[in-house]
């Protein structure tokens, strides 16, 4: 049951991807990179890490795919330019592609797994809360400077326009 | 978890197939008889003009910036939230000076006037929006 379902994912997050890649219209593209997104959390919960998946729903998907369809219909000119996308240099990406694969696939038969036999969690969650307030307390405060330098950078860089 | 999680892997499923039905099940018994009037873009009865493809006002994407980040602190609130009675007060403050910090950004932007709303950029409108264009003014009841 768990290997159909992993098999069901896989194939839902590719094709999601394929539609992504090939779409011509940009803004399909961005609603399937939503699906997409979807099936990697999906993934994610398979690999016993419910926390990340719920961080990759809430961020990518209620975040960053949001910002990215913000981007397509904040262009300038969106009703003059017929928004589409072509595919070049097809010939040297599958190049670059079959190198890829091939790296991967050599890297995962070399690595000398360890499987190690682990009892299913019921959740991760509260692990990480107490990870992140006991031992790693520093760093946690230091996510907060980060991202109040991020709020601040992103705020400049995007008030440069007007 | 796979329990927890397959139930709501079950009810998407679900939902899914409910929805596929609903629709299979109209397109059987709902007569198709398409016109070019039927199948323009409804309005609040006025005929619509031009594309629904407009330019945004950039002010979505600033606040949308914002948002991003607010919604990475809701991401570190979920951990803290689930381990506060056991911490107590350690936890309460710890939160707090990271939420702290973060609200000096919301404080900068908010000073910085990013948040505030701006006239929409009527050089370009077009239609029944063009009066607009021709007087600024007129862009109050708008």
């Amino acid at each position: 049951m768990a290997e159909i379902t992993f098999w069901l994912l896989a194939l839902f997050t590719i094709a999601s991807a394929v539609i992504v890649v090939t779409s011509r219209q940009l803004i399909y593209s961005a609603v399937a990179l939503l699906f997409s997104f979807i099936g990697v959390a999906g993934l994610y919960i398979y690999l016993w890490a419910d926390f990340i998946g719920v961080v990759q729903i809430m961020i990518y998907i209620g975040g960053i795919t949001i910002l990215i369809l913000f981007g397509i219909m904040l262009t300038n000119k969106i009703t003059s330019v017929r928004i589409s996308h072509t595919s070049v240099q097809r010939r040297i990406a599958a190049g670059g592609l079959t190198v890829l694969l091939g790296l991967l696939i050599t890297m995962i038969i070399k690595t000398p797994w360890y499987l190690v036999a682990a009892s299913e969690p019921t959740q991760t969650v509260e692990s990480i809360g107490k990870m992140l307030l006991i031992d790693y307390l520093l760093p946690f405060e230091v996510v907060s400077i980060l991202l109040l330098g991020a709020l601040i950078g992103a705020a400049t860089l995007a008030r440069r326009g007007r | 978890m796979y329990l927890e999680f397959g139930t709501v892997l079950a009810f998407t499923i679900l939902g899914i197939i409910l929805l596929m039905v609903a629709l299979w099940l109209q397109k059987l018994l709902a007569p198709s008889n398409p016109s070019k009037l039927k199948q323009s873009t409804y309005e609040c009865g006025e005929e619509p003009e031009g594309s629904a493809w407009v330019q945004f006002n950039i002010r979505f994407y600033i606040i949308a910036l914002v948002f991003l980040i607010f919604d990475v602190e809701v991401v570190f609130l979920f951990p803290w939230a689930v381990v506060f009675r056991e911490l107590g007060w350690l936890a309460m403050v710890e939160m707090g000076i990271f939420l702290v910090i973060l609200l000096v950004g919301l404080a900068y932007v908010w000073r910085k006037g990013d948040l505030d709303w701006v006239k929409l950029n009527m050089k370009n409108a077009r239609g029944r929006y063009r009066r607009f264009a021709e007087d600024p003014n007129s862009n109050k009841n708008f």
